[in-house]
């Protein structure tokens, strides 16, 4: 059972929101509802699964519902239809005084315009979700305090928000947000207001922070980049429907519909695809083989060099097709070249790049364990950047991708947006 | 059907509002006298503490403590403080300083009680679009009734003199802080309520953590509004029997004294200056978000 789970939710926004619902098909689109009814459709039969510990981004444009699901979750809006279950607590079932505490322990939110009470200090906003549970004077600002050093703020704990600058005044959020150690962090559009360099910044900064925490993040923004540069896992929102759940890998290389693929077009690649995409099966040898073993397996697969591999499968080094031919009888052992070029399968293709222009042969691809995977060449990432079609030939190893999902990736058939 | 061609009104046709009224007000009188006694009396005594504390003030520390506050209230500049200072000064030597003091003493009564009874009213409309649709009609009535028209039920109801002055001055005034302490809290940046909302605050909290602190410079313009229309009713507040510098105003007029009137309305004028200046100035400061002490 996933953390988080979200199950045929809808919300339509009108007085007869409940009485319309079933009017709603899969057919009709959001224009031609609000033109027969005038209601509008926030948010129509989504079902998701969102994993503890996961970044999960839902991104969409404007209008697309993706600030009405986050809302939802913490019934800031009611949904019309549906159920979420975060944990073992039926979200909505919730009475008001269950939702109030739900909202002070399990939740916390950060804001697109950052919500900050601008007549309180930093400290004393940080520390806004402790006061409103109650929690003594000196506990709450010592916690405050801890959690104004981790976002980076020390020494602007007395400043009033209007202060700083807007990149601190989300620190401040984010750390208001954390202070009360919610299970789930709420982040709606939480970057978009800050200009390119800074939200660059803080998208390092919340994945500094994740990793330590690893808490479960829902991630709202209409910036492609910034979704598949955070995501564990990513959600397309559009029109109200759920267009594709996939791993940023799997939202390049193979988009459900058109409406992703054109949004993907323009998507730097190099920041998505990690080395594990798109690297091949390498020719693998044995210590104890010898020179001409390799040219022999090289002929066979026209390739430059063969990786060399212990009996449990751990990376040795690499020969090259040239030094192999020169010394048929030598054994591997001896023919190993120093300045063979290895590459994390976790690396992502824009770091990948320079050492591997920079390499003769190609990199051989290893696992967190040592283990041999594959090896990567020019080639591949070449045509990894280049046309879509060759995404296809890809795609059979997106199984494996996307780091830190628990699952496998479900890239969920496209429903016509 | 003649009556109708010829264009006047019909004599028939008559609502006899002036009776209903007068003896709705007699009836009233009649029976809940013991009622308005009690509030005149009570509200006398609080009248006569607050006076009778400004009296036992030497005069130059009252001219010391509103230079300070303007001093303060202006982010501390010398030049303002110091001007007003004379000025108060300058009254003293127009020969009227107990009126100044008396004048000042009720304004102090007033104002208080408007802002105390007008913020919880203008907080309860914020929060209800039916209250407000109800209400709205009758503060506009409040504002643009001829205050002759009630000057005479609260005489009746409250006598001649100081507490009469106040209700009316009550009525006449109170409107601006009602609207615009419910302004204030409608315009609160609804983010910051969103954020409070979404870490589970109560209506309570939401209120006084969030709306009401950043409705704050709203109602102190409301404040200053209904301070400075209090001292608008000054002189007509003499006509029931106040003390104070409206008396001295509505005297000149009887007498044809223009000097006097002339020194009277300055010492209003000046009055009017310094508590708007204050007011004013706390409220900016707290719009900047600069704390006040």
């Amino acid at each position: 059972m996933a953390f988080i789970e979200i199950r045929n939710l809808s919300k339509v926004f009108g007085p007869q929101a409940a009485s319309i619902l079933p009017q709603l098909s899969e057919e009709r689109s959001k224009e031609e509802v609000l033109q027969q009814t005038g209601h509008t459709v926030g948010l129509y039969d989504i079902s998701l699964d969102i994993e503890r510990g996961e970044t999960f981004v839902v991104m969409g444009l404007s209008g697309s519902g993706k600030s009405t699901l986050v809302r939802c979750l913490n019934r800031l809006i009611e949904p019309t239809a549906g159920s979420i279950s975060v944990g073992d607590v039926d979200v909505l079932a919730l009475d008001a005084h269950g939702l109030r505490d739900a909202r002070r322990r399990r939740f916390g939110m950060v804001f697109q315009r950052f919500g900050l009470l601008p007549h309180r200090t930093v400290l004393e906003n940080v520390a806004f979700g402790l006061r409103v549970r109650n929690v003594g004077k000196e506990e709450r600002l010592e916690r405050a305090r801890h959690w104004i050093e981790v976002v980076g703020l020390s020494g602007y704990e007395h400043s009033r928000p209007q202060a700083l600058s807007g990149g601190m005044q989300q620190r401040v959020g984010l750390a208001r947000a954390l202070a009360t150690d919610p299970d789930v962090l709420l982040m709606d559009e939480a970057f978009s207001a800050l200009d390119p360099l800074i939200r660059r910044e803080m998208q390092d900064e919340l994945m500094r922070i994740q990793r330590d925490l690893r808490k479960t993040i829902v991630f709202i923004t209409h910036d492609l980049d910034e979704a598949l540069r955070l995501g564990d896992r990513v959600a397309i929102l559009n029109h109200g429907r759920l267009v594709q759940v996939s791993t940023p890998a799997g939202i390049v290389l193979s988009p459900a519909t058109d409406y992703v693929r054109a949004f993907v077009e323009h998507v730097n690649r190099a920041r998505v695809l990690r080395v594990r995409h798109i690297m091949e099966d390498a020719v693998t040898v044995t210590l104890a083989q010898r020179g001409s073993d390799v040219t022999n397996r090289l002929l066979a697969s026209n390739g430059l060099a063969a990786f060399v591999q212990d009996a449990r499968g751990r990376y040795q080094g690499t020969v090259s097709f040239h030094d192999a031919g020169q010394n048929p009888e030598r054994p591997v052992a001896e023919l190993l070249r120093e300045e063979a070029l290895t590459l994390a399968a976790d690396m992502l293709l824009e770091d990948a790049m320079e050492p591997l222009g920079d390499s003769q042969l190609p990199a051989a691809v290893v696992g967190d364990d040592g283990r041999l995977l594959g090896m990567l060449r020019p080639r591949a990432v070449l045509l990894a950047m280049g046309a879509n079609r060759v995404a296809d030939s890809f795609t059979s190893k997106l199984g494996t991708a996307g780091q830190g999902a628990a699952q496998p990736s479900r890239t969920e058939a496209a429903r016509s947006g | 059907m003649g009556n109708l061609l010829t264009g006047s009104f019909p004599a028939g046709w008559r609502v006899p509002l002036r009776e209903w009224t007068n003896s709705f007000v007699n009836w009233l009188v009649a029976n809940y006298g013991d009622f308005f006694r009690g509030i005149t009396d009570s509200l006398l005594f609080v009248l006569v503490q607050v006076e009778r504390f400004l009296n036992w003030l030497p005069w130059w520390s009252v001219v010391i403590l509103v230079g300070l506050l303007v001093w303060h209230a202006s982010g501390k500049r010398v030049a303002p403080a110091a001007l007003l200072a004379g000025l108060l000064v300058l009254v003293g030597a127009f020969g009227l300083w107990p009126q100044l003091v008396t004048t000042l003493a009720i304004m102090v009564v007033a104002t208080s009680a408007t802002v105390l009874i007008g913020i919880p009213i203008g907080i309860a409309l914020a929060r209800s679009d039916r209250l407000k649709r109800w209400v709205q009609p009758v503060l506009d009535a409040m504002q643009t009734m001829p205050s002759f028209v009630y000057l005479v039920p609260v005489v009746m109801f409250f006598g001649l003199g100081n507490v009469a002055a106040i209700f009316a001055t009550f009525i006449y005034a109170a409107p601006p802080v009602i609207r615009l302490t419910d302004l204030g809290l409608r315009l609160v940046d609804e983010e910051v309520v969103e954020a409070a909302d979404s870490f589970g605050a109560s209506e309570r909290q939401l209120l006084w953590w969030v709306r009401v602190p950043l409705a704050v410079p709203t109602i102190m313009a409301g404040i200053n509004q209904t301070i400075m229309m209090a001292l608008a009713m000054v002189v007509v507040a003499s006509m029931i029997g106040a003390r104070g510098l409206g008396q001295e105003v509505l005297r000149s007029l009887q007498r044809g004294d223009v000097g006097l009137g002339l020194e009277a309305g300055l010492a209003i004028v000046i009055l009017a200056i310094i508590m708007d200046r204050v007011t004013a100035g706390y409220g900016k400061r707290m719009e900047t978000g600069e704390r006040a002490g």
